[in-house]
């Protein structure tokens, strides 16, 4: 009961809506230089994100969730979550990152860093929109409200990640970015903390 | 009269850093030059908007743990009033960014960060309308709030705290405590402080006493 592998159709929808999108950003813009490189493609991220994100509550029915509630603990329920969310996300986000390399000219000046700045923000996108789905989830009409509710507290975590990947593009040294790299790290343990001791409250009803 | 105390004393205060923050006398600085007294307002409205968030939190974790429905009424309070105080602060701070820094929105980090989780206290508020049901409202809404709130720290005081910042006390600048304010500020501003705070949890207290009278009233009809 760790890890939910269904839904597989779901994950190849919204591969090729990452896939379409980086080619309608490349019909629209040709070429770009590396800060526009930068931004469309955590801008691309962030939407493939929510859009992958916001199934994993809604699409279960509440019949599913009740077989849930009895068989396992909401702790191991939301971990679960999180971790195939984030499974997905690094694949997604892999897939964005060489898709968009392919087909934009690459800029990066360190690759390993940017590389980090991917796998360190698809886990963060995904620990922030797995706790935020779970209370969209509960609030019927989904989609805005999952917006309202997730850019905000998604900003403060872009910047870092766009700053991070910025540093590594241009090739700085890596001490540089070191800063960067803890406060993301930080940002994530205390997400993981909050949703896993709120999401009993949420999981009840 | 015993029990109001707190608001006299707050009264006093605000109308004391007032009078004293208009009229006394202030170090003449570069650039600052006279719009320093703003430190007796813009900052003192922040560390209202603050302690009204952090009471919100602490009644939605009450809540939580009580469903106690009257936890949730602070909660909601608190965050009406905090967020006038966050349009205050952005307020004065506005006027102030344009006298010193030359215009009144400057691309700061802290000016940015205050003003997204403005939007988020706003997404609360947005989230609550969104829910009918009475007990499953106050819930979520205070799972929600428990989340946005070290997002809101992250925004406010770490940020800016690693980038370069227009604001004293982030990105290597000094504290303003530290340069610019002598000692005859100091009792003024730590009076104005603790005035706007005092004030600001009174402010919620009556609103929450609202309230609660209106959810009573809609109780017996």
């Amino acid at each position: 009961m760790i890890l939910e592998w269904r839904s597989k159709y779901a994950i190849n929808g919204i591969l090729l809506y990452v896939v379409s999108t980086v080619f309608v950003c490349y019909q629209a813009f040709k070429s770009v230089d590396t800060l526009v490189w930068n931004a469309l493609f955590w801008i691309i991220l962030l939407f493939a994100s929510i859009n992958a994100i916001n199934r994993s509550f809604i699409q279960e029915s509440s019949y599913r969730q009740l077989y849930y509630y009895t068989i396992a603990s909401p702790k191991a329920v939301i971990l679960s979550k999180i971790i195939y969310n984030t499974f997905v996300m690094v694949l997604l986000s892999a897939i964005a990152f060489s898709v968009y390399s392919l087909i934009f000219s690459n800029p990066i000046g360190d690759p390993t860093l940017y590389l980090t700045a991917v796998l360190l923000g698809s886990i963060s996108f995904a620990t922030v929109f797995t706790m935020v789905s779970g209370i969209s989830s509960k609030t019927g009409n989904n989609s805005t409200i999952m917006a309202i509710l997730s850019f905000p507290v998604i900003i403060p975590l872009l910047i870092v990640l766009i700053k991070l990947s910025q540093n590594a593009i241009n090739g700085l040294e890596r001490t540089v970015s070191s800063g960067e790299i803890l406060v993301l790290l930080a940002i994530n343990v205390i997400t993981v903390t909050i949703s896993l001791l709120l999401f009993p409250y949420l999981w009840r009803d | 009269m015993r029990k109001s105390w707190w608001k006299i004393l707050g009264l006093c205060l605000i109308g004391g850093s007032i009078i004293a923050g208009l009229l006394g006398p202030v170090p003449r600085l570069p650039i600052l030059n006279e719009t320093i007294r703003n430190v007796y307002f813009h900052v003192p409205m922040w560390f209202a908007m603050f302690t009204l968030y952090l009471i919100s939190v602490i009644y939605s974790i009450r809540y939580l743990n009580s469903n106690d429905i009257k936890n949730d009424f602070i909660a909601v309070e608190a965050v009406n009033t905090g967020i006038i105080f966050c349009f205050l602060g952005l307020l004065t701070g506005m006027q102030w960014a344009n006298i010193t820094w030359g215009e009144p929105w400057p691309n700061d980090p802290k000016t940015n960060g205050s003003a997204i989780a403005t939007l988020m206290y706003l997404a609360y508020l947005v989230l609550r309308n969104a829910l009918e049901e009475e007990q499953k409202r106050a819930k979520i809404s205070a799972i929600y709030n428990i989340f946005a709130f070290p997002v809101m720290i992250v925004l406010m005081y770490i940020l800016p705290k690693l980038t370069d910042s227009l604001h004293p006390g982030s990105g290597g600048n000094s504290t303003f405590g530290d340069i610019d304010m002598d000692n005859q500020m100091r009792p003024i501003f730590y009076s104005a402080v603790v005035g706007w705070i005092l004030i600001g949890v009174w402010i919620a207290s009556l609103r929450y006493r609202l309230r609660l009278i209106e959810n009573t009233r809609n109780q017996i009809d």
